[in-house]
């Protein structure tokens, strides 16, 4: 009996040496460093797509939407912080839009974590939220990301293709000209 | 080479079963405030009640003040009961705050919700303030401890109720019961699924 349970203790660190990477808890992306591997699925809503410049595909990955400047929040329908903040996130997104000079140089998604597609969808229609949301259902992409709190803002650049990360923090912002304005400047845009 | 035994690995799974915390995505609102959990056994309790049955009627206190009996409901509104297991913990803190934004979908099939913990009214009335505004009554449990969750057959041993969904329709009967892993929330469609049968 004792030998057995030596034996399974010895298992059990040895598994989870070796499945490290999948289950250890990862830290939030820091700020110069390179966005862990996302992949998102295509959306089917075509005005996303042109939003993102994708056009074929089942999946993409951060990357290769079309654009220098990427902003990802991390959100979740059941976050009270998320519900409250949503119409200033909306803000966000309709400023860089309707400024010429931004909207093809700043994208905003967000990756609702351990929400199922219907859970999504409920959150996109209760705020009327104008940009592309992905589902996380089983918090895979929450775990690369450092299962940090909701919502989480990251900031990313394309450089070459690189995801470099220039913003990654927890929490909201008080007034969405006042972010982009930091988004700006953090990122080089400005 | 010692043989290792299938009993030895098992073992060793067990502990990484244990090991392994849930994810869950935790809002910013309760900062720092959370007591964490490792994996519970999923569920702990026998249920007393099954689908078709009258549902036990009940009176609790709620955080509002008043007192709420399930019969008030009768003849007038569907009625889901949430029974969460305990304030203040990364699931249920991760529950109720969604539920807080789908009142129209509830209006839509004329049903309430009821939440219903085992914490008493102070606990429940601190935890549920960083909600936010929450459109259904919370109701405590609390004394006789678990009393109406027992009714039910969804208090676990260690004295908190399971975190189960019971949907009882306008005529008082149980139509529907998901006592569900405690370490996960149930998916808001198969409620919302549920609530839309009755009206068929």
């Amino acid at each position: 009996m004792k030998r057995t349970l030596i034996h399974g203790i010895v298992i059990a660190v040895f598994s989870l040496i070796i499945t490290l990477p999948v289950s250890a808890v990862t830290q939030p992306p820091a700020t110069g460093s390179v966005l862990p591997e996302i992949k998102l699925t295509m959306p089917v809503n075509n005005d996303y797509k042109n939003y993102l410049g994708l056009s074929r595909g089942d999946f993409f990955k951060i990357p290769q939407i079309k654009t220098r400047v990427i902003i990802i929040e991390i959100l979740s329908m059941y976050c009270p912080h998320c519900q409250a903040s949503a119409l200033k996130v909306n803000e966000l997104y309709r400023i860089i839009e309707s400024n010429p000079a931004l909207k093809d140089k700043i994208k905003l998604i967000g990756i609702a974590v351990g929400n199922s597609t219907y859970e999504a969808e409920v959150f996109r229609e209760r705020y009327n939220v104008p940009f592309p949301l992905f589902e996380d259902g089983d918090f895979s992409i929450h775990k690369v990301v450092g299962e940090v709190r909701t919502p989480y803002f990251i900031g990313i650049k394309i450089d070459d293709g690189v995801p470099r990360v220039f913003y990654s923090k927890v929490g909201g912002f008080e007034k969405a000209d006042e972010f982009l304005e930091l988004v700006l400047k953090l990122s080089g845009l400005k | 080479m010692k043989k290792i035994s299938y009993l030895n690995l098992l073992s060793g799974i067990v502990i990484i079963f244990f090991l392994t915390a849930t994810a869950y995505g935790l809002s910013d609102v309760f900062k720092e405030n959370i007591y964490h959990l490792k994996n519970l056994k999923p569920t702990d309790s026998v249920l007393k009640v099954k689908v078709g049955d009258n549902a036990p009627d009940f009176t609790l206190p709620s955080i509002a003040g008043e007192k709420i009996s399930l019969s008030r409901y009768s003849g007038k509104k569907n009625v889901v009961i949430s029974f969460v297991p305990a304030a203040w913990t990364p699931v249920c803190s991760d529950q109720w705050p969604g539920y807080a934004i789908v009142k129209g979908i509830f209006d839509k099939n004329d049903a309430i919700l009821l939440g219903i913990t085992v914490d008493n009214i102070p606990t429940l009335f601190a935890w549920t303030n960083q909600m936010g505004k929450l459109w259904f009554p919370v109701l405590s449990d609390f004394w006789p401890h678990g009393k109406v969750a027992d009714s039910y057959g969804v208090l676990r041993s260690d004295g908190v109720a399971e975190r189960a969904i019971i949907v009882i329709d306008k005529k008082g009967v149980i139509r529907y019961i998901d006592v569900h892993d405690i370490n996960e929330r149930p998916r808001l469609e198969s409620i919302v699924g549920e609530l839309e049968k009755l009206n068929k």
